[in-house]
């Protein structure tokens, strides 16, 4: 018994040992400490609070299946058809690395999603985390764009017309419009050698860029803190250690929560990768079962459900440059949300009845944008389109005014937080 | 009471999940270590292959492919054999105890039947093609050599059943790829059930 | 130099037909005026129903249609045959069982040009969906202003000819022409009326057309079965360790008041 003990005592001393050894030549225990055990954020944060975890996980999930991917994939005009059905039939467990690839595209947008609409709701993006939103906001573009670069790989009809849409809209630009069209294609259309260089961007530039941008991300974070459901500073009060009165460490306390919100989230994803991975449709389009083919449309094009609110505010323009300009627009608004909106409470919690029904009319019709995006683009849905479009930029564009007039309630001096009986 | 830490409960719960978590982190790698496997496509590429061998004159000797190697198909002579029979050099691994064959192809002849030699035409010492020397007593290789096969990389010199010399660089006698006789007429190389010598 | 001519001359030939079938596309929804809506009664663990759907395929479709990502070693697994029973009763198009189903390497250019006008049918079903493929192949009817002497109900002007009909039968639709409030008048599909009886009966034909829909769906996504069983599993195990790292988590969080 003893002897077990001090046996155990000899290994930890060892292990001691090797840790300061490393610490003398790379700030590992202070990293540890700095990111995670002396971490301290509010012990209040909700379910909302754990979507960017979420995005990290579905983030080690791309790479990962996305390396394998490539090994088997052949990007050119002639193969990549056929190298994806190599990849669903011949490859021993091919099939369960690409439907959690394809499945992973869909909910890295819906937990990107889910998170920055909880910044919407706390206030994230205000002062002092205008560069954190910023950053942010940048991931969401490049995400954007890893995602439209990669829907063109499977060369499937969707992917052909798809990419055929969304480049041409670069034609758009005024002046230099065709002669960009051309430089990204390569060509006087789509072809393998855009297929070629969309490939090089998918699978090595754009992701560099996004894990680059996620790192710089964390880092804002940590810097200013992460904010709460409250939207209380919570350096404002601190104890004699100069540890937050309301933080807990990250870890464990928050490892702990985020692992379960992981498994959730895991069992969730699993649920569409075994037993729905095309989601009737909307995650692997029926369509794409075809190989391109530059002589037929299909009847019907959508893109994949995480741009059609955009989609449809592009088809709500009886304009292409216009359109187009509407599109950019409506994102581009979204960098600008810690200087439009004016008010000094953060969190909804404790804001005017004002935002909240802003912020509700934001949500429909950028939902209802999504839906419309989907179907065909009927005369009545168009006017949808258009109508909800209106909603969706006003909430932007009277944001300093509504903002600046809201009636808000007293904000507490410390965080709401009723432990677990 | 209920609400204070429990420390052997929270003990267990942490070594419990860290486990569970080890598992299912494995397990999730099953996938991608396995999708490394020769696919079936690679398979179905290195399946048998079916060699013809009526028209393989005495003497006369086939090359064909078999997953990415070359494979000789040599019918032997009566003449060849006797030769072979009544050589004189010395062999580093006469009996094939230390080369690469199929046990019904670790006999003298390393072969199923006397006259039909089925050899992996590569030098087991560094991967060059010897070429087939069958002429008897060359100015080249001496007038003990009675026929058989010369890698002109390192001067690796094999025997007309692809046994190596003694005192030459490669190690071991050349492979001899599974294989089997469908009727008198066909050479399955790559499938050898129920072959036997 | 012979051979390029005639490649040249069957690559316009084989354009020229493709932008037929793109004008012809543009008049399907005038010329349609009804459909089946049938539901097709999939269910791919069911083995004989493959096998019968194997048996179907490879007798009437794997003359001109190819499934090119499906091999027949794989097919023989998990429709639970022998080599030997594959050899013997599907594999008329390959030598080897690990080969795919191509049809690449029969005939002359000629064949092979038409060959691929006719889609490879490995993802038919994932692309067009079961129900569709059920209800296009019993919606052949007759219609001698075609080049092939039928029409077909679910796709207007379809080039395929009703490669069925000895087994069906030879239909007739039976169109009405109803006003609609705009005062306009359309052609409406009633119903079927066979005028030719085929060697099988009504409700043997459509077990036929079944057992071969189901296989086309089994083919689009060979592992489907396997993929759902493993599901079960993944879930079991998610569900465990779902549990123990909320208990986890609760037993932690007893220090956060």
């Amino acid at each position: 018994m003893s002897a077990a003990r001090s046996g155990t005592a000899v290994a930890n001393g060892r292990f001691a040992r090797l840790i300061d050894w490393v610490d003398e030549r790379f700030p590992l225990t202070s990293m540890l400490k700095e990111h995670a055990t002396e971490y301290y954020a509010a012990r209040n944060f909700n379910a909302w609070y754990v979507f960017g975890v979420l995005a990290m996980v579905v983030l080690v999930i791309q790479l990962v299946t996305g390396i394998f991917l490539t090994m088997s994939y052949k990007p050119s005009a002639e193969h990549a058809f056929a190298s994806v059905e190599y990849i669903m039939r011949d490859v021993e467990w091919g099939w369960l690395i690409r439907y959690m690839h394809s499945t992973g595209a869909s909910a890295f947008f819906v937990v990107v999603y889910l998170h920055m609409f909880r910044a919407l709701l706390y206030g994230s993006y205000k002062a002092p985390r205008e560069l954190l939103w910023l950053i942010g906001m940048v991931i969401y573009m490049a995400l954007m764009a890893e995602a439209f670069l990669g829907y063109l790989l499977p060369w499937g009809q969707m992917s052909y017309w798809g990419a055929q849409v969304i480049v041409s809209l670069f034609g758009a630009v005024p002046g230099i419009g065709e002669g960009l069209v051309e430089w990204i294609r390569g060509d006087y259309f789509i072809s393998d050698i855009t297929l070629n260089r969309f490939f090089a961007l998918h699978v090595a530039a754009v992701p560099l860029v996004l894990i680059m941008l996620v790192v710089m991300h964390i880092l804002a974070l940590h810097e200013t803190g992460s904010l709460n459901p409250d939207g209380i500073e919570i350096k404002q009060y601190k104890d004699s250690r100069g540890i937050p009165l309301d933080g807990i460490a990250f870890h464990p306390y928050y490892t702990a929560k985020d692992l379960v919100a992981i498994v959730i989230f895991l069992a969730l994803f699993s649920a569409v990768v075994f037993f729905a991975p095309e989601m009737g449709g909307y995650f692997l389009e029926h369509a794409n079962f075809e190989p391109a083919n530059m002589l037929k449309t299909p009847e019907h094009i959508a893109p994949v459900w995480y741009f059609t609110p955009f989609y449809a505010i592009l088809r709500a323009v009886p304009s292409k440059g216009w359109g187009a300009f509407l599109m950019v627009a409506a994102i581009a608004l979204l960098f600008f949300l810690p200087w439009l909106d004016r008010c000094r409470v953060k969190s909804i919690r404790y804001r005017g009845m004002t935002y909240k029904v802003a912020l509700g009319a934001f949500v429909v019709s950028f939902l209802a944008l999504g839906y419309l995006g989907l179907q065909p683009a009927t005369p009545t849905a168009v006017v949808a389109a258009r109508f909800f479009t209106a909603i969706y930029f006003a909430f932007f564009l009277l944001m300093p005014f509504y903002t600046l007039a809201e009636r808000t309630k007293p904000v507490p001096e410390r965080v709401v937080y009723h432990a677990h009986k | 009471m209920s609400e204070e830490a429990d420390l052997s409960r929270r003990h267990f719960l942490t070594v419990a999940t860290s486990v569970a978590g080890g598992v299912g982190v494995v397990l999730a790698a099953v996938p991608f270590v396995a999708s490394f496997k020769p696919s079936a496509r690679a398979q179905a590429m290195g399946g048998p292959v079916q060699v013809d061998i009526r028209k393989l004159e005495d003497g006369a000797m086939i090359r064909v492919v078999w997953r990415g190697r070359p494979v000789w198909i040599l019918r032997r002579t009566e003449d060849m054999l006797q030769r072979l029979a009544s050589q004189t050099v010395e062999l580093r691994d006469a009996d094939s105890n230390e080369s690469e064959q199929p046990e019904y192809a670790k006999n003298a002849l390393r072969s199923i039947k006397p006259d039909i030699l089925v050899v992996v035409g590569t030098c087991t010492h560094l991967g060059c093609a010897p070429i087939e020397r069958f002429d008897v007593g060359p100015a080249d290789l001496g007038a003990d050599w009675v026929g058989g096969f010369f890698c002109p990389c390192h001067g690796s010199k094999f025997d007309l059943a692809g046994r190596v010399f003694a005192g030459v660089p490669a190690p071991t006698n050349l492979a001899i790829p599974p294989y089997r006789f469908v009727g008198d007429s066909l050479v399955l190389i790559g499938d050898d059930t129920g072959a036997s010598a | 130099m012979m051979f390029k001519h005639l490649h040249l001359q069957l690559g316009s030939r084989f354009l020229a037909v493709l932008v037929a079938c793109l004008g012809i596309a543009g008049t399907a929804a005038a010329a349609g005026g009804g459909a089946l809506h049938d539901r097709a009664d999939v269910d791919v663990s069911n083995v004989a129903s493959l096998q019968r759907g194997a048996r179907n395929f490879v007798n009437f479709c794997l003359g001109c249609h190819s499934a090119q990502y499906v091999r027949y070693n794989r097919l023989a697994q998990d429709l639970q045959i022998t080599e030997q029973q594959l050899i013997e009763n599907l594999m008329f198009a390959a030598e080897k069982p690990q080969e795919t189903m191509t049809i690449a390497m029969r005939g002359d250019d000629a064949v092979r040009w038409f060959g691929t006008s006719a889609p490879d049918l490995s993802l038919i079903a994932r692309n067009r969906g079961a129900d569709y493929l059920y209800n296009f192949l019993r919606a052949f009817y007759v219609d001698p202003s075609r080049p092939t002497g039928v029409n077909n109900l679910m796709l207007a002007n379809a080039a395929m000819p009703h490669v069925l009909w000895e087994l069906q039968g030879v239909n007739e639709a039976v169109f009405e022409d109803e006003t609609d409030a705009e005062g306009v008048s359309h052609k409406v599909f009633r119903e079927f009326r066979q005028v030719t009886p085929g060697r099988l009966s009504a409700e043997e034909y459509e077990q036929f057309v079944g057992d071969l829909v189901n296989f086309l769906v089994y083919i689009g996504e060979p592992m489907q079965l396997e993929r759902q069983r493993l599901g079960i599993w993944v879930l079991a195990f998610l569900l465990v360790f779902g549990i123990l790292s909320y208990l986890l988590k609760q037993e932690i969080w007893k220090d956060v008041k």
